[in-house]
């Protein structure tokens, strides 16, 4: 039993820090914590069902056109949701615009795709038990995310341009940066991030609408706790917050769990409005 | 001259004052009417149409405190509706202790409501809007999960049946009455309280946290009062909702719901009752004449919400404002009417004193005040210069308690200000403004200045809520004394304007009126006279000689030397947060490092 806990916890706490990552990425590029977060990761797994389930697509393409439409519903997102408010003085309007764009495509899902949580195809054909794909798939995805963003951001020219624009957007502007098609690039990129969350695991979250809620606030959890836009943190807490959930619910029940975290995260946050590992910042007058 | 009419004239502004509100009354009366008369003419299935908009209406009419008024974004508020819903039901129900009456039951929800809508709000005390919107999004979720699990009490997925209210409530009808009363007597609350230092004080928290704060409203305090008291009356929405349903399943409550009545309340526009009301009763009727789309209308909901975010963030109530729409003067002049000053803020008081000691402020390793001893009298007028980054507007924050100071003391009369406690400044009358003013945008400015005087009312909430004479005693109050603050710097009569139409030199001086309500022993100014032409700067200082000349100890921060010049008693410069020199105008102006380090010349 301990094996099968931390398997699915380790797992489950690797699709919650992808999302956690994903409202980083989105964050760094605009200072802004988008609704969507959840919400792909949803889209990656009904799309996911769609085109490999229901349409007969061969995985790999499969694959790759999730991410497409992750990244697409992405570039979405910043157009219609975030850069009309980052103009407007009101900041906090981009709470408003992203949620209704979230609420948007979870309902066109919910009405198109019905409100029944469906089976996810299984992507490998190997025998079920043991270390099994859909437990190995979303540990995968994380660590080549995480990889990937390491070496993107310390090794490419554009990786440096993202820091640039993510430590000081107006210096970055004055140095010439595209400051516009960095946003976008950043946003496609967190949408395919979000994406690939919910296809790695569409075998345990399955392709449910109502995942997008969940994932919305199980995934913000870790980057409340680990600071946000610190990926490592994320990483972190995404992976105890998945741990302690699936410890909980195979002890003393789901209920519990579900009470348990919001518990902790309450007070944590309340304790530490900064998260864990964040920095408190100065007010200005 | 000595006509009735002239002699109306003092009290004018009290005629146009109740004229604006029975004009404001009129929309209410005839929703009033037309709810009373609704059996009349509409079907059974228009009853309960009707009815649901009364029981959101009672949910609703409390969220648009939190989240119009003072603009916390608590989008989970359904989740409160269910543990009414639940509460009542299970109550009335007697599945798990002996049956309670449905009245009894409602009750008891509405205290449950109350303090966990308590638990709800605590963390908008301390986490920033994104942060508090998903705190309340995961109580939703969790509210709904446990209703489900826990089938002993809740009846797990097969649910529970909602409570029956008996005679006369019992029948359809009758049943309508009961909520359309309910839902009368919360718009008439939250229009008191909306209408009250209460209310204005929340719209500051909204859009001026800061100058709420340094008005002395204690945001923790009122936020916590306005949580309870919307989660009592979200709790017996969810009663009703309960009994008008018949039976409850966790399902009948899903974030759709909370986007409803979320979205009522930016349709309606923030910071109105009318707006929001309105909105609700556009929601709930709305998918009945499309009848093919109600699948669809969470789904136009969210592109309504889209939709009005991008292009109307006002919402109806802007729409509605007609009043504003009228193009005001354009040559409008401020005209400070010193001798008003000692009617406002009483006569001159004994000699008083507020003292910087050695105080020193490092941000990291920049040295920002470097051992600072400085003397503010009542009565003069102390003007603080020197060149940009020398520590003046730090200085003013460290008295107003934005900063701590990590060594010496800021005393006021002798005894040290505790470090941080910014809204306590207010109370030992303390008043400051601001390098930017921080006003309240979508308020009037009468309503604006009234903030100012927001620790000065002695009613409580409940007062406010039930217009009990002590709340009208303190609005009357109020009301004058910013009228008379206003007729003091010169702007009465752009008092029933929007603040945010107004010129910046006139918002400079709403905030000296604000501060003035304080009848302040210390008046703290942070760069009054930028962006104020010469004639304007000549104003603001006669005005500022006339607060010192009824006591008031005036501290100036100030890039004008003429200015300070001329107003100033006392004159320190500031250098790299130190004393450069201190003295009479006259000393300075003649202080030879003085002159090559700022003056020039």
């Amino acid at each position: 039993m301990v094996q099968s806990i931390v398997l699915s916890g380790v797992a489950i706490g690797c699709i919650y820090a992808l999302i956690g990552i994903t409202y980083n990425v989105m964050f760094s590029a605009s200072r802004v914590f988008s609704f969507t977060a959840g919400t792909l990761g949803m889209l990656g797994g009904v799309l996911g069902a769609l085109l490999i389930d229901r349409m007969g697509m061969p995985v790999a393409i499969g694959f790759l056109l999730v991410l497409a439409g992750g990244a697409i519903f992405g570039i979405v997102t910043e157009i219609v949701a975030v850069r009309p408010v980052l103009r407007s003085l009101e900041q906090h309007l981009y709470v408003l615009s992203t949620l209704a764009l979230a609420l948007i495509i979870q309902q066109f899902t919910a009405i198109e795709w019905g409100t029944d949580a469906r089976p996810f195809p299984r992507l490998f054909d190997t025998a079920r038990g043991g270390f099994d794909q859909q437990f190995w798939l979303p540990m995968l995805a994380c660590v080549v995310v995480i990889v990937g963003l390491e070496l993107l951001y310390r090794h490419t020219l554009v990786g440096h341009a993202f820091l640039a624009i993510s430590e000081d957007t107006y210096a970055a502007r004055a140095l010439g940066l595209p400051e516009r098609r960095l946003r976008m690039a950043s946003y496609a990129l967190a949408g395919a991030i979000g994406a690939l969350a919910g296809f790695a695991g569409g075998e345990m979250l399955l392709a449910f609408f109502g995942n997008a809620p969940l994932l919305t606030f199980y995934g913000f959890v870790p980057v409340a706790l680990g600071g946000m836009g610190s990926n490592r943190g994320a990483v972190i807490a995404g992976l105890l917050l998945g741990l302690f959930q699936q410890a909980a619910n195979f002890l003393v029940g789901g209920i519990f769990a579900s009470v348990a975290v919001f518990s902790v995260f309450i007070i944590v946050l309340l304790a530490r409005p900064e998260g864990l590992a964040g920095m408190a910042r100065q007010r200005r007058v | 001259m000595d006509t009735p009419a002239a002699q109306l004239r003092p009290s004018r502004a009290n005629v146009l004052g109740s004229t604006f509100v029975v004009g404001a009354a009129v929309p209410f009366l005839a929703l009033l009417l037309i709810g009373i008369a609704f059996p009349l003419f509409g079907g059974g299935y228009w009853g309960l149409i009707a009815t649901r908009a009364c029981v959101y209406w009672v949910l609703v009419s409390g969220l648009n405190l939190i989240v119009g008024f003072a603009g916390q974004i608590a989008i989970g508020w359904v989740a409160l509706l269910t543990l009414g819903a639940y509460t009542t039901s299970v109550l009335a129900a007697g599945n798990v202790m002996p049956a309670f009456s449905p009245y009894l039951a409602l009750a008891i929800a509405a205290v449950v409501g109350g303090v966990f809508g308590l638990i709800i709000g605590l963390p908008a005390l301390r986490l920033r809007t994104f942060y508090f919107a998903i705190t309340t999004l995961g109580f939703a979720t969790i509210v709904t999960q446990v209703a489900l699990a826990w089938q002993s009490v809740t009846g797990g997925g097969v649910g529970v049946a909602g409570p029956i209210f008996p005679a006369p409530f019992s029948s359809q009808w009758g049943f309508y009455y009961f909520c359309f009363g309910l839902a009368a007597i919360c718009t008439w609350m939250t229009a008191n309280v909306a209408a009250s230092r209460f209310g204005r004080a929340l719209t500051a928290i909204r859009d001026a946290e800061v100058a709420a704060e340094a008005s002395g409203i204690s945001k923790p305090a009122l936020l916590t009062t306005v949580f309870v008291f919307s989660g009592a009356l979200a709790a017996v929405a969810g009663g009703l909702f309960a009994s008008l349903q018949s039976y409850i399943t966790p399902d009948a409550f899903t974030l759709d719901l909370s986007v409803l009545f979320f979205i009522a309340i930016l349709i309606g526009g923030r910071g109105s009752i009318l707006g929001p009301l309105l909105g609700t009763i556009l929601l709930t009727v709305l998918p009945e004449f499309a009848a093919p789309l109600v699948a669809w209308s969470t789904f136009l909901y969210a592109v309504l919400l889209l939709l009005i975010v991008l292009a109307i963030p006002g919402g109806i109530a802007e729409i509605l404002d007609f009043k504003n729409r009228r193009p005001l003067e354009s040559h409008r002049a401020i005209i400070p009417r010193p001798d008003l000053l000692e009617p406002l803020l009483g006569t001159a008081p004994d000699a008083g004193v507020l003292t910087l000691e050695r105080v020193e402020l490092n941000f990291g390793g920049v040295r920002a005040i470097d051992g600072l001893d400085l003397e503010i009298r009542r009565g003069q007028v102390h003007g603080l210069i020197g060149p940009n980054g020398s520590g003046k507007t730090t200085t003013l924050n460290v008295i107003s308690g934005y900063y701590a100071q990590q060594c010496g003391e800021v005393r006021l009369n002798g005894a040290a200000l505790p470090l941080l406690a910014r809204h306590r400044r207010a109370h030992m009358r303390i008043a400051r403004t601001f390098q930017t003013p921080r006003i309240v945008g979508s308020a009037s400015v009468l309503q604006n200045v009234m903030i100012g005087g927001t620790i000065d009312g002695t009613g409580t909430f409940v007062e406010s809520l039930l217009s009990l004479p002590r709340h009208r005693r303190d609005e009357a109050t109020l009301h004058d004394t910013a009228m008379l603050a206003l007729a003091a710097v010169g702007l009465e009569r752009l008092a029933p304007v929007r603040a945010d139409r107004l010129q910046h030199s006139e918002l400079r001086f709403t905030e000296i009126a604000r501060a003035l309500m304080l009848r302040p022993a210390f008046l703290l100014l942070d760069e009054p006279a930028a962006g104020l032409s010469a004639e304007e700067i000549g104003r603001i200082g006669g005005l500022l000689v006339a607060i010192a000349r009824a006591g008031t100890g005036v501290l100036v921060v100030e890039h004008h030397p003429d200015l300070i010049f001329d107003i100033c008693h006392h004159v320190t410069v500031l250098n790299l947060g130190r004393t450069l020199a201190a003295g009479t105008p006259a000393e300075i102006r003649s202080h030879r490092e003085v002159v090559n380090a700022y003056l020039g010349g």
